[in-house]
């Protein structure tokens, strides 16, 4: 959806659901997935359709992922690090999840 | 001197003179003028770096690899040098979500401010706190404005200065107003190619515009506007008189087709760029109490001020386009007024000290407010762009809330936005609103046959950005504050604390 002008300069890798991916130092988040060629970073809460960012300052709440474990981060206002875990958002998330897996794990 | 970089909650001073919100132009200028007076000042700033939205990462670009981003944007670099020189103490990456004012900020009684910084939240005090939260963009709810592949101009220009990228092609640029034409010309110049603008204004030559011409003779903006018409009109197709507007696509943009007066056309796109001009950044003020004013003009909410900033909140000011749009260079002279009016309000600055410098400055910026009233005709949005008239249209992009939902709730009578908000959850996403309000107000005026200052716009609450629960459980909470919740003395309840059985 974005594309560099230049080649990265000072490379910093993280993964974007699984892949691995480049950005350059102290780019946002947002702006590196978009010129990865991310086409979606979550699916919306209430029909499941595909998201991106969309306007990039911090105010629209389009770029919510999951980052090193945490939900719901705006990728817009914060700078990829070395070796962050991002995650995509499919849908509302599913907050009982986590206590049918206790329940399994019972006994 | 040097400002001090705070990087954590805890390096915040408990309280400080003034703490200003936002380091765009108008926050850095205030923050430099008050560091002068030798008042302690905090600037609390959500990104990484100082420059707000239109100097975007001015400390760190340099004119030879980025001449593209023009004059105007270099402006700014004088600014952010004097802002490193204050001895402010500044906070990037710290989000403001709630200012509580004092009822009467007398001695000792302060506002209190909400701020979170790398996780932490914590309360700080101020004796005057001003609001320098900037614009955003009027949404533009047009058929397929969720999908992927669309951002707003004012994102593809972000994504310019701060990382060198640019939108994929073909790109299609929609909408009005003068950022569009000046993207349109930074893109050129970084060396995007296939490119169309789809120029949505309505003709120049209508009585609203037209009177208002004579103040816009005298303007700085005359010259630099129409030199990037021009220059933009040359090098790229634009298309004028876009009277409606469609994006194509499954699961993301593929083509937008859109009409004028010769009829309707589609062209490929895989970047869409949407923009109808700047409303002010409100959701702060509005949530501190501050009351909001409808201006016509600029068609948008605005807090009321008066012409030094302060809101009816006393030591609550507010500074630059947040106030209402003039611009950045008004905003920085916006930003040194409101930061004496504060100070000398507080008895920092002598009153004839202040008079005489804020004197000085308002007619420095008379010369930026010559000629708005023309452009802000010019560029005034068409209705069909403001109230999507198509029922399918999204218009609450978080609760996925059309035009057409919306006004079947209209129908059945709520009184105002905030009424149907629980009618139909339309701004109770995780955007507060920011979205959908201008559009709310909009198609609810135009139902009831009225105006937007009749209809009214959400009403706000803090926090005004989402907080982690165990970041306000692990705020240090007064004795007081403990017995409200506990029922017992902060005292026994430790001492119980320590009989639960484990
Ligand atoms: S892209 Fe709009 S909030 Fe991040």
């Amino acid at each position: 959806m974005l594309k560099r002008l230049r080649e990265i300069e000072e490379p910093v890798s993280f993964t974007f659901d699984g892949v691995q991916m480049q950005a350059q130092r102290g780019e946002m988040l947002a702006t590196a997935l978009l010129a990865a060629g991310i086409g979606h970073v979550r699916r919306s809460v209430v029909s499941g359709a595909p998201r991106a960012p969309y306007c990039l300052m911090g105010v629209c709440f389009e770029c919510l992922v999951t980052v090193d474990g945490l939900q719901n981060r705006q990728a817009c206002l914060l700078e990829v690090e070395e070796g962050m875990v991002v995650e995509s958002q499919r849908g509302a998330p599913d907050v009982l999840a986590h206590f049918r897996d206790e329940k399994r794990q019972q006994p | 001197m040097t400002v001090r970089f705070v990087t954590a909650a805890d390096d915040l001073r408990p309280a400080y003179d003034l703490v200003i919100v936002g380091a765009g132009p108008a926050g850095m200028a205030a923050a430099t003028e008050a560091s002068r007076t030798g008042a302690r000042v905090a600037v609390l700033d959500e990104n990484p770096r100082p420059g707000g939205q239109i100097y975007r990462e001015i400390t760190r670009n340099q004119p030879g690899a980025r001449q593209y981003l023009g004059a105007d944007y270099w402006k700014g670099k004088a600014l952010g040098n004097a802002f490193a020189e204050s001895n402010a103490d500044y906070a990037a990456r710290a989000t403001v979500w709630s200012i509580e004012p004092a009822d009467e900020p007398r001695d000792g009684e302060r506002h209190r401010v909400g701020v979170t910084i790398a996780g932490a939240a914590r309360m700080i005090e101020a004796a005057a706190v001003i609001l320098a939260t900037g614009a955003q963009e009027r949404p533009m709810p047009v058929p397929g404005w969720t999908l992927p592949g669309v951002l707003t101009a004012g994102a593809a220009q972000i994504a310019l200065k701060s990382s060198g990228v640019v939108p994929a092609a073909p790109i299609v640029l929609a909408g009005c107003g003068p950022l569009l034409y000046l993207l349109a010309s930074q893109l050129i110049d970084a060396g995007a190619r296939d490119m169309t603008l789809l120029d949505t204004s309505r003709p120049v030559l209508r009585w609203e515009s037209l009177r208002r011409l004579p103040g816009f003779l005298f303007s700085p903006y005359l010259r630099k506007g129409l030199g990037l018409l021009l220059r933009t009109r040359r090098r790229i197709r634009v298309v004028t008189g876009v009277r409606s507007l469609e994006i194509l696509g499954e699961d993301r943009a593929e083509g937008v087709r859109f009409a004028t007066a010769r009829g309707t056309s589609t062209i490929n796109a895989s970047t869409v760029l949407l923009h109808q001009g700047v409303i002010p950044a409100i959701n702060l003020a509005s949530a501190a109490g501050c009351p909001l004013a409808w201006n016509a003009a600029q068609r948008a909410f605005q807090p009321v001020t008066d012409a030094e900033g302060r809101t009816p909140k006393r030591g609550v000011l507010i500074a630059g386009d947040s106030a209402g749009i003039g611009g950045a260079q008004a905003a920085e002279i916006a930003g040194r007024i409101v930061a004496v009016a504060a100070l000398s309000d507080r008895g920092l600055v002598a009153r004839d000290v202040s008079a005489a410098l804020i004197n000085r400055l308002q007619r420095q910026r008379q010369r930026y407010f010559r000629g708005r009233g023309f452009l802000d005709a010019l560029y005034a949005p068409r209705h069909i762009f403001l109230a999507p008239p198509d029922a399918q249209t999204i218009v609450c992009r978080c609760e996925e809330i059309t035009a057409g939902k919306l006004r079947e709730a209209i129908s059945l009578g709520p009184p105002g936005p905030n009424q149907l908000k629980t009618f139909v959850r339309c701004g109770m996403g995780p955007c507060q609103g920011r979205l959908c309000a201008a559009t709310v107000t909009e198609i609810m005026a135009a139902e009831r046959g009225t105006s937007p200052a009749d209809i009214g716009t959400y009403r706000l609450r803090a926090p005004v950005k989402p907080v982690r629960l165990a970041e306000l459980a692990g705020l240090p909470h007064a004795p007081r504050a403990l017995k409200a919740v506990t029922g017992r003395d902060p005292v026994d309840h430790h001492l119980n604390e320590t009989e639960l059985p484990s």
